[in-house]
């Protein structure tokens, strides 16, 4: 008996430290594997190692030790990716200024919020969170991914290219306090000037640098946490995605980053992307759109569920995105509306919300399809993902489960049992104090002998 | 003969005034020797039979074998055990009540003068919710009456830290005995305080946790600029521009370059995370390394690891989290929530485990709960009462540089020392003397019920 107990600890802890090494591979038999770039495979195998995707394929060869999961009549699909989202932090805006981009994103990232296990299960991997949009220059946004349970530096998905919020229209010259523009023009001038002062920043640092081989006696500048980023952008360092909806604005920011010299990454929500896609497409921007709200602004008036597969047709690079805690669980629907309106096809829609996001945020060499090499962030479907009947079984972020419907009722009573243990552990504490309060009374006041808190 | 005889009167007066000065003054700390008692060294070990010699608001003696001088008043120590007197390490007693507006005292009240301020052109002067020239000594109120209510619960010292805005000012070390703050501060410039305020939205930057954030790291980098862009000019000033003079900057700079801790906040797991951020930003920006000091760390038990590879200290303010005291009852509360106020007492025995540096703060503004029944959480969660008591003396006074001077019972430091009747944490414990710079207060004697309840009322304990 005893030796048995031992040996079934040694086993555990060998397995438990191949995980650690991520050493134990893990393969996905059955399923239909939808790559999203390369085609799809039916009854296909998948192999994880390392939390990367070792291989795929037909008939691959299985590894020692695997962990085996029989995914039969379902299917795989890499991680969703939403471009545009303000889960996981404790603040979204900084609104003191129209010039915010001396904060980043980073600095208030809250892993414990809920939204991010709820995005796992509707099968994303991977978000990009952004600043909010009431500054025509926005703060630095950050990449994560969904792995719930870890901490800050856990979320971060590393090696994503830094990116930065810009906003137009409405959002950013609605504020009465006269801090801010409070039109159109004035939004583009403040972005004018907020890069004239960069390229003057960047220009006193080269002088300084310069003056120091020359000989010549400067007194070193000042490091401005507000143009750095900024020059960052000018250096192409910096991606930028701008929060807009009328065609009008949208092309006078892309005339206006072409006139200062950088380019803009991403549109946000861009409604109205549909009447200046080619524009669009020239600049080289991505668009990151929503499926099919309207009218719930102004400039929202325009807005067609068309906008997603029009821009499409036209060569822009499209992502279909949440900005909401709600609608990131079924972006996969979200998607499935663009082969109605519009009629992408499925493989077009379903790249609207994986290899398109992972292209505009510069991971695409990552994540956002299903190749060899590429990072583990996958989710098991028990249905097409396009069908509104789908439902997320399992979601993989580098080749670890992060979320799991067998799991997750576990883990659901698991709280629920702790909970009541704690609370019942508290009213105990609580009924202890009460009974001998009337007998301790003989000293108390200021940290008296004895004295329970009130 | 009459100046001679003048000057003769003159030298018999100071003679007298002068001998009048070393007799029985009152007023001035006298001789004590405590004989037999249980010493409780906590720099060393403990002494279970010896004498403590205080003189000159001084410790003269300590140990088995310390002799008595014949002048001084002893004190029979039998069943006495004598301790280093408590340090609160964060405190707001002695300070003028602030009732911290969003954006500061400079601006409390002000709001239509901030608008106004915020629309000017930035410049370096132009920092809101920034007062870091504030020494908390300068503000200390040596007549607070609740400076005798926590030195009868056995604090000699606090580390007294204004509040308001996110700069706040500088932390003084403070010993809870005297007249003038003057002589009762022990350093007046220990540590410079930075808040996260998380009041309501005010217009102006920064008026968002983001927006605090990188304020914060904009004034220290703005900081470590000014010393090195001053310091190049008053070497050799000839053809460079003068650099401008600015009142906030200075402070900080000169805290810094002398090496002062840093008080960052730091209660949840989320802000302790944000303020190793700031830290590390700084360490690596290299404008001089920031010595971290986070505060509040009810959910640091959490962080133990990561506070321990950034060589960052932390306050454990010992008001540990309770159940609001009128919960909705159709709110359920998080898991989060729940577990934090069942661990939060298990954060010092963490930090020990870590070895990260910590010190206890009461947390206590007025007279309410009981320090001690709240140490004793934290002893039921697995600390051990020689690091409790380590946390409220050696611990604090180190993390704020003063561990050359309090915090310990050692020959030549100062005679702050708390005299009990059993074991300092122990229920049945009762405090009976403090000396404060070598003065002498006798605690009172526990009140009969009664009484107490009335002097609850008037707060005057």
């Amino acid at each position: 008996m005893n030796c048995r107990a031992a040996l079934s600890v040694v086993l555990l802890l060998w397995v438990w430290l191949g995980a650690l090494r991520g050493q134990q591979a893990t393969v996905i038999q059955g399923a239909t594997i939808i790559t999203v770039s390369g085609g799809t495979i039916e009854n296909g195998s998948l192999v994880i190692r390392d939390g990367k995707i070792a291989a795929l394929g037909l008939s691959l060869t299985i590894p020692e030790a695997a962990r085996i999961i029989d995914a039969k009549g379902q299917y795989v699909l890499p991680g969703i990716i939403d471009c545009h989202s303000h889960m996981a932090v404790h603040a979204i805006n900084e609104s003191g200024v129209p010039v915010t981009s001396m904060v980043s994103i980073e600095d208030v990232l809250e892993p414990e919020d809920i939204t991010i296990y709820r995005a796992l299960s509707g099968g994303v991997t991977t978000a990009n969170i952004l600043h909010g949009s009431s500054n025509p220059i926005g703060g630095q946004c950050t990449v994560i991914k969904m792995r719930w349970g870890e901490d800050h530096a856990g979320l971060l998905f590393k090696g994503a290219p830094p990116g930065i919020k810009f906003a137009l229209g409405e959002n950013p010259k609605r504020d009465s306090k006269k801090l801010h523009p409070s039109t159109r023009h004035g939004v583009i001038d403040v972005i004018r000037q907020a890069f004239q002062k960069a390229k003057d920043y960047q220009r006193s640092w080269r002088e300084f640098e310069a003056g120091g081989e020359s000989g010549k006696r400067a007194l070193p500048p000042r490091r401005d946490l507000q143009l750095e980023p900024l020059v960052e952008i000018l250096d192409g360092k910096r991606l930028v995605h701008a929060h807009c909806y009328r065609a009008d604005e949208i092309i006078a920011l892309l005339r206006l980053a072409e006139e200062i010299g950088f380019r803009i990454r991403t549109l946000q929500h861009v409604l109205e992307g549909y009447k200046v896609a080619e524009e669009i497409a020239a600049h080289g921007a991505g668009a990151s759109t929503f499926s099919d709200w309207w009218t719930y602004k102004v400039e929202a008036q325009d807005a067609i569920p068309y906008n997603a597969a029009l821009m499409t047709r036209r060569g822009v690079l499209v992502s279909i995105n949440s900005d909401s805690g709600e609608e990131v669980r079924h972006l996969n629907r979200e998607a499935a509306k663009t082969i109605k309106w519009g009629g992408l096809s499925e493989n077009e829609a379903l790249r609207l919300i994986t290899l398109n996001p992972a292209k505009q945020l510069g991971i695409d060499h990552r994540v956002g399809s299903i190749e060899a090499g590429k990072d583990a962030d996958l989710a098991i479907w028990d249905k097409h993902p396009l069908s509104v009947y789908a439902k997320v079984v399992t979601t993989f972020i580098d080749g670890k489960i992060y979320f799991d419907q067998e799991q997750d009722r576990k883990r659901q009573k698991a709280i629920a049992e702790e909970k009541k243990a704690l609370l019942a552990k508290e009213k105990e504490a609580e009924e202890k104090r009460q009974k001998p309060a009337a007998k301790r009374k003989k000293q108390t006041g200021l940290f008296a002998t004895g004295a329970e808190e009130p | 003969m009459k100046p001679l005889l003048t000057l003769a009167r003159i030298l018999c007066w100071s003679l007298l005034l002068a001998h009048a000065a070393h007799s029985e003054d009152p007023k001035r700390p006298a001789t004590y020797a405590i004989r037999d008692a249980r010493l409780v060294t906590v720099s060393g070990p403990v002494v279970e039979r010896g004498t403590i010699v205080i003189r000159d608001g001084l410790i003269a003696a300590v140990g088995a074998g310390a002799e008595i001088p014949k002048d001084a008043w002893v004190i029979e120590g039998e069943r006495l055990t004598v301790y280093p007197g408590l340090i609160d390490a964060k405190s707001e007693i002695g300070l003028p009540s602030s009732a911290p507006g969003p954006r500061g005292d400079a601006a409390r009240g002000a709001s239509g003068q901030q608008l106004a301020e915020t629309k000017l052109p930035r410049g370096p002067q132009d920092r809101p919710m920034a007062t870091p020239w504030k020494v908390a000594a300068d503000l200390f109120s040596p007549t607070d009456k609740r400076i005798e209510a926590w030195r009868n619960s056995g604090f000699t010292t606090l580390v007294s830290t204004p509040s308001g805005g996110i700069f706040s000012g500088q932390a003084s070390v403070i010993n809870l005995a005297g007249e003038r703050v003057s002589e009762m501060t022990v350093e007046p410039r220990a540590a410079l305080i930075v808040e996260a305020p998380s009041g309501r939205a005010s217009p102006g930057f920064p008026n968002s946790l983001l927006g605090r954030v990188a304020y914060i790291k904009q004034v220290f980098l703005d900081a470590g600029h000014y010393r090195k862009v001053r310091a190049i000019y008053r070497k050799d000033p000839q053809g460079l521009k003068r650099p401008v003079y600015d009142r906030a900057l200075e402070p900080i700079g000169q805290l810094l370059a002398a090496g002062r801790p840093v008080m960052l906040p730091g209660n949840d797991l989320d802000e302790v995370y944000r303020s190793l951020r700031i830290a590390r930003s700084l360490r690596i920006a290299k404008h001089g390394g920031v010595n971290a000091v986070i505060c509040g760390g009810h959910e640091a038990y959490r962080a133990a690891q990561q506070l321990a590879e950034a060589k960052a200290a932390v306050l454990v303010n010992l008001n540990w989290p309770s159940k609001a005291k009128d919960p909705d009852p159709e709110e359920e509360e998080s898991l989060r929530t729940l577990r934090l106020r069942d661990r939060a007492p298990s954060t010092p025995a963490a930090l020990v485990q870590a070895g990260v540096r910590y010190a206890f703060y009461t947390g206590e503004k007025e007279k309410s709960g009981g320090v001690f029944a709240n140490v004793r959480k934290a002893l039921k969660q697995g600390l051990s009462a020689e690091q409790g008591i380590r946390a409220l003396t050696l611990s604090a006074a180190e993390i704020f540089g003063v561990g050359d001077r309090l915090g310990s019972l050692e020959a030549g430091k100062i005679a702050n020392v708390l005299v009990t009747q059993g074991e300092l944490f122990d229920e049945k414990c009762v405090r009976k003397i403090v000396f404060v710079d070598g003065k002498k207060f006798d605690i009172p004697a526990p009140q009969p019920p009664k009484h107490d309840e009335k002097t609850q009322e008037g707060g005057t304990e």
